[in-house]
């Protein structure tokens, strides 16, 4: 029985009481449990079962390294699997489930695997699924996915909502621990600016369960006053429930706050996570205590013996009636006075070393326990709860001496430092002998972006595990902190701390150290996985030298919990059997974040609404209004079409398309990009950047002009316009605003900066509208204003005046072959202006058209589209636009590219016009299909369709295209392939399909 | 994630308010340029474990283009400096030649 | 003349602290050589105002003047004075190789006020807000999340961003998320 003690728990306050259901049955805690440690406090000792094998599983640490106790928490929006009960506080009203079983925890079918867990040894799933090879989509695939994963995928959308925050700190302590507290004092009394994170509600760490003397009082003062101290001090913020995530380059440190994990119904986001910079990094981060491998030691029931005192005396829980202790190390001495201590039974404890413990262990015998050295555990009884131990000696193969009757185990391998943090940067470990562990290589430590090191690890992440050795470790590391971010020390004096000696601890790596393979079989390294020494021995056996691939073939250390508690095991394990040193065989590397946050927390405040910024022209809210389909743009949205109600889109395409073609109509161009380049070297600027002569542009007049890469393929395209005798207006694709603009810059800033010339993105400052159709001129010409005849606005020409109410700059261009114009107003005026069009065009059924509409007249008209025509290999002479390349200038941008030999191939592709025998629409994307196959056993291609559209003006399908030596092969009929298997003849044509000599724009 | 200081605004500038803009110190071909030359102007970059020059943009501020130079191994930067220069300035160089003695980039060094 | 509008027609929310737009803002770039003595006296002529240093925004009896890049200003005026004084500028500055246009439609403005005002934009900016960090004088170009933005801090606490106005809605709603009750940290004042 595991049950909740009458006193005692540090943690608690028992005077708030909190109910909770665990698998739908109702419990008790109170406020400052754990979940797992309510749950020990109602006898619920199995909180789940393992991954491979479905093994019964208890609760076996108290914190962040644990590996079996995972629950899917909350539920609906605020469900979450895999929630470690260790780390979860309870609340009113929690509700959780065990994972990994079906029917239910106490029954489960999986269990099989169990039973046949000797057909199941690593590399199982490598070695099984290779054949037939059939077999994997129909038999294997299904099966291993229905089984594999732990806990439940959340179904709903997570209701929380979740934040970032960027700070920056001179120092950053990372752990509220003894060590973490000193060490802030440390650097906080020095000056610098200090924020130091605690991972758990409480401050303080082991030091507050193990007890001892600070500065002459119980650690419990110590720490409450360090933390009043710390409070104090203007230049120190502590932080609790706030792990330290991740430590990245150039003192970049994640920090993941659980504000109201705590405390769900409290206004405020769930997670927060800090985006911090810190000068230096102190690691003060504990340390874990390893397990012991001995058969057996996975039965729900068998903990850590510092986990055992946790829940003893943080949490007043009794783990058991009756535990024994199982150590290597005198540490876990302090495990058996802590139960003897709360009156609970320890019947032995088997200290594995010949020569037994020191003082602690005498402080054991003198309250009367019994101890025997040399000894361990051979076997441990009991399947879904402890029942008893088998002791053997540890020198042995496991025979046993004698069986004892308890219903809980306590083991210690040893404390291992939690170094993560400083080895995510690079850090470095060396091995310690003495304490059989990895702890930071001082001399090897992560560096900044001055080549200096920016992490100092602190207490006994750092090596040390008594009392004394930690807080001196840590003031120093403070002090270190303080002193590489240029504050001097003040006079912060190092507390007093009574050493505690202690014996020196015997490595134990297996127990019985001859145990034989069936012992073995049954002695877990990783719990989560289900990984055990023979495991590791036989992918040792197999070849699997280095420790990453035993990793990834025996999947030890790739769980949840990323091997916090096996790593060390599992890789003396695997030295031991290829008999090499320990750091020889080295650690698989640390990785971030040090425990799994939340996808939440990463995502920030970016979703819904807010997931990526929409851009919405001035004209947008009235789009919105009249029911426009949108389609993205860059991040822009744009009206594809205006549906009317009942209305089809393609209906509404052609619809706009034959209203603009016979009347006139209204497009929303405003996201065009609208670059001014200026000065007295802004022609010579442009000459460069265009394939065209721009220089020799009249202002008040307009050219069409492309761009090209220096690998010669075109990038944009747009109609310039020159303002005057020193400054051009580009227009750019919606697209390519902002990466023409950063183009210009580039090279004005990094090329030419000898030249006058100077860009600004006006692309926002106006909202643009283009008038399109036969009837435009009259819709412009009720407004009042400006003359747009013929002649005094005639075809690409601009100018500036006023329209109706509004000053306006207007362009006769035409990207449709209607008579059109494109308007400039103030963006602030850009709905009223697109109002006053709208009732001035009444009487001739003005009506807005979208990018469809806009993408077919084009194509009717055999305008290239950038992204449609071209793909980044495409240059312009494969899409007949010679003539808008000047051979008169010595240099322009691509102009040297286009001068290779391929570029000129007369065999490329180029572009043609395609018109369907049947009159049929030829699928987005199909290629012309050519005789014979390719190398790959591929169909030959001759080319590709680049637009395809029906077209409601011309009552058919029409369509551009690249095809091989295309122009040269007009009135040919090709081959398409369709989706669904057939193909579509078409004939090679002209890619002008509406009014080839340009007389609808022309009047 | 990098920081860099950008050396137009004084902004110690952290990854994301930049944009890498790829090599630094690349000299331009143009017409008449032989295919080698224009090949290497192009296509041709430097992959060093150690020692690089580059260009990054502080697109996330004030637009400027500008070189840096950095460890691509310790991420150890040696300085930032303006983009209208043909060569790394002296006290850079000095600066890596302290931590790489002999350092060699390109035809720099 | 047609009325002009801004983009959110000074949408506020009130969360722990206060986001405001603040309607239409007259603002000028201007691309000029900063050392040059034609841009000083332009600017006194204009303004009555001094080029800013690097970084800093000042003020002038007409407007504010902010140091945007080594070799552009942002003019902040009314915005019905902001396309007249296009022009005096430009006419001020006379042969002077410099661009000077209007962008007043081309920008939102937003106003972040209360005591939690820097952990609004601190949730937002990779910034240090801190109040020995950032000062009065400054403004900062960097991105709100996922966006361009500048801003600086008045003398009463008063943060103003401008960012594109095409984003407007996006800033905000960040700034709005920012600011609900509940998401005060309680580490920058």
């Amino acid at each position: 029985m595991s049950t909740r003690l009458a006193k005692g728990g540090a943690y608690l306050n028992r005077q708030k009481q909190v109910r909770f259901s665990f698998n739908g049955k109702q419990f008790t805690g109170y406020e400052g449990d754990t979940l797992a440690s309510a749950l020990l406090a109602n006898d619920q000792v199995m909180m789940g079962r393992s991954f491979k094998y479905h093994r019964p599983r208890g609760v076996v640490a108290s914190g962040a390294e644990e590996p079996n106790a995972l629950v899917n928490l909350g539920q609906g929006g605020k469900f979450e699997p895999n929630q470690r009960a260790t780390t979860t506080e309870v609340f009113d009203g929690l509700a959780c489930t065990s994972q990994n079983h079906w029917p239910s925890l106490e029954f489960d079918i999986g269990v099989v695997n169990n039973y046949a867990a000797r057909f199941l040894p690593a590399g199982f799933y490598y070695k099984t699924f290779m054949a037939p090879r059939a077999a994997w989509k129909h038999v294997f695939e299904p099966i291993v996915r229905q089984s594999a994963g732990l806990g439940k995928v959340p179904r709903d959308r997570d209701a929380d909502r979740y934040e970032h925050f960027y700070a920056f700190y001179d120092v950053v302590v990372i752990g509220g621990g003894s060590a973490g507290l000193q060490a802030a004092l440390a650097a906080g009394s020095a000056g610098a600016k200090v924020l130091a994170m605690e991972q758990t509600a409480h401050l303080g760490g082991r030091a507050r369960i193990d007890g001892g003397e600070i500065d002459g009082m119980p650690v419990e003062a110590w720490v409450a006053g360090a933390a009043e101290k710390l409070a104090a001090m203007p230049n120190v913020t502590l932080r609790r429930r706030m792990m330290g995530a991740g430590v990245y380059d150039h003192g970049y440190v994640l920090g993941y706050e659980r504000v109201t994990d705590h405390a769900p119904e409290t206004a405020g986001p769930r997670h927060r996570l800090w985006r911090i910079r810190a000068k230096q990094i102190v690691t003060a981060t504990g340390a874990i205590e390893r397990p012991l491998s001995f058969a057996g030691n996975d039965v729900p029931g068998v903990m850590l013996a510092g986990a055992v005192r946790d829940y003893v005396t943080g949490w007043g829980v009794s783990p058991g009636d009756r535990t024994v202790v199982v150590t290597n190390n005198d540490d876990a001495y302090r495990t058996a006075i802590a139960l003897k201590g709360a009156g609970l039974d320890v019947p032995v404890i088997l200290d594995a070393r010949g020569a037994g413990g020191g003082a602690l262990a005498e402080e054991a015998r003198a309250l009367g326990i019994r101890i025997e050295n040399g000894k361990g555990i051979a076997k441990v009884r009991g399947g879904k709860r402890v029942t008893g131990v088998a002791i053997c000696t540890q020198a042995g193969e496991g025979s046993v001496l004698e069986e004892i009757a308890c219903d809980a185990v306590a083991m210690s391998g040893g404390w291992s430092p939690v170094v993560h943090l400083w080895s995510h940067c690079g850090g470095k470990l060396i091995w310690d002998e003495a304490q059989a562990h990895f702890r930071p290589d001082p001399a090897r430590a992560p560096t900044s972006h001055d080549g200096k090191p920016f992490v100092i690890p602190a207490g006994s992440a750092n090596g040390p595990l008594d009392l004394a050795g930690v807080i001196a470790d840590a003031h120093a590391a403070g002090l270190a902190a303080a002193r590489a971010v240029g504050c001097a020390p003040l006079d912060c004096p190092l507390p007093e701390v009574a050493p505690q000696p202690e014996a020196a601890l015997e490595p134990v790596w297996l127990m019985p150290q001859g145990a034989g393979p069936k012992l073995r079989m049954k002695a877990w390294l990783d719990y989560q996985n289900d990984v055990k020494v023979s495991d590791v021995r036989l992918a040792a056996q197999e070849g699997y030298e280095s420790v990453e691939h035993t990793k990834r073939y025996t999947t030890l250390g790739m769980a949840t919990d990323q091997g916090k508690l096996s790593n060390i095991n599992g890789l003396a394990t695997l030295a031991g059997q290829l008999n090499a040193p320990i750091p020889a065989v080295g650690t698989t590397t640390f990785r971030p974040p040090y425990t799994p946050i939340s996808f939440g927390a990463i995502a920030g405040e970016a979703r819904d609404a807010v997931f990526q910024p929409l851009r919405r022209t001035p004209i947008h809210d009235w789009h919105e209004a009249q029911g426009a389909f949108f389609e993205p743009v860059g991040h822009w949205r744009r009206p594809y079409c205006f549906p009317r109600e009942g209305e089809s889109h393609a209906a509404a395409v052609k619809r706009e398309i034959l209203q603009t073609r016979n009347s006139v109509g209204l497009l929303d161009a405003s996201t065009l990009g609208k670059i001014i380049v200026k000065g007295p070297d802004a022609g010579r600027f442009m000459d460069m950047l265009y394939t065209n002569m721009m220089s020799t542009l009249k202002p008040g007049k307009c050219r069409y002009g492309l761009m090209c890469s220096e690998n010669g393929f075109l990038i944009d395209d747009g109609v310039v316009a020159r303002i005057d005798e020193e400054t051009f207006l580009c227009h750019t694709t919606t697209g390519g605003a902002e990466r023409i603009h950063g183009w210009m810059e580039d090279w004005l800033q990094c090329e030419w900066w000898d030249w006058n010339v100077y860009t600004a993105n006006v692309t926002e400052q106006f909202a643009q509208i283009a008038i399109v159709g036969p009837n435009a001129r009259k819709v412009l010409q009720k407004l009042g204003g400006m003359d747009v005849g013929k002649e005094a606005l005639a075809f690409m020409e601009w100018k500036d005046g006023r329209l109706g109410e509004f000053d306006a700059r207007a362009y006769r261009i035409s990207f449709s072959g209607e008579l059109s114009y494109e308007i400039a107003v103030p963006a602030s005026q850009g709905r009223a202006f697109w109002d006053a069009l709208l009732t001035a065009g009444e009487e001739y059924g003005i009506a807005p058209y979208g990018t469809e509409a806009l993408h077919v007249m084009r194509a009717e008209k055999g305008f290239i589209m950038i992204g449609d025509e071209t793909d980044g290999t495409v240059i312009p002479q494969d899409l007949g636009l010679n003539w808008a390349i000047s051979k008169k200038k010595e240099d322009f941008l691509g102009k040297r590219a286009q001068e290779r030999r391929h570029m000129s191939d007369p065999d490329r592709w180029k572009l043609v016009g395609l018109d369907t025998l049947d009159g049929s629409v030829i699928p987005d994307g199909a290629y012309a299909i050519a005789a014979g196959e390719n190398a790959n056993g591929q169909r030959n291609t001759q080319g590709r369709v680049t637009s395809t559209y029906y077209s409601p003006t011309l009552d058919r399908g029409i369509a551009m295209g690249l095809v091989h030596r295309g122009p040269e092969r007009m009135g040919e009929v090709i081959e398409f392939n369709k989706v669904d298997g057939g193909t579509v003849m078409a004939r090679i044509v002209d890619p002008v399909f509406f009014d080839k000599d340009g007389e609808k724009q022309n009047v | 994630m990098l920081i860099l200081e950008c050396p137009y605004c004084g902004v110690t500038a952290e990854e994301t308010e930049l944009h890498a803009e790829g090599e630094a110190h690349l000299k331009r071909f143009g017409p008449g340029s032989d295919d080698a030359a224009f090949e290497g102007y192009l296509f041709m970059r430097e992959n060093p474990k150690g020692v690089h020059f580059e260009r990054w943009r502080h697109s996330n501020g004030c637009g400027k283009f500008f070189h840096a130079a950095r460890c691509t191994m310790t991420l150890q930067v040696f300085g930032t400096y303006p983009a209208q220069t043909l060569e790394p300035p002296q006290d850079i160089r000095d600066r890596i030649s302290a931590v790489y003695p002999g350092w060699r980039w390109r035809d720099f060094a | 003349m047609s009325e002009a509008v801004s983009a959110l027609q000074g949408a506020v929310s009130e969360g722990f602290a206060r986001v405001k737009e603040t309607g239409l803002r007259g603002m000028i770039t201007l691309r000029c050589d900063l050392a040059s003595g034609a841009l000083a006296k332009a600017l006194k002529a204009v303004l009555g105002a001094k080029v800013p240093g690097q970084r800093r925004i000042v003020d002038g009896a007409g407007g504010r003047v902010a140091w945007m890049s080594p070799d552009e200003l942002l003019i902040l005026c009314a915005h019905d004075r902001a396309q007249a004084m296009v022009g005096e500028l430009a006419a001020a500055l006379g042969r002077e190789h410099a661009l000077v246009v209007n962008v007043s439609d081309a920008r939102a403005v937003f106003a972040v006020s209360g005591t939690g005002a820097r952990e609004v934009l601190a949730k937002l900016a990779p910034v240090d807000l801190s109040d020995e960090a950032f000062q009065p004088g400054e403004i900062r170009r960097t991105r709100l999340a996922q966006v361009p933005a500048a801003f600086w801090i008045n003398q009463d606490g008063r943060f103003e961003i401008v960012c594109f106005r095409s984003v407007a809605q996006y800033v905000f709603d960040i700034l709005k998320v920012s600011a609900e009750p509940g998401g005060e940290i309680g580490v920058l004042t």
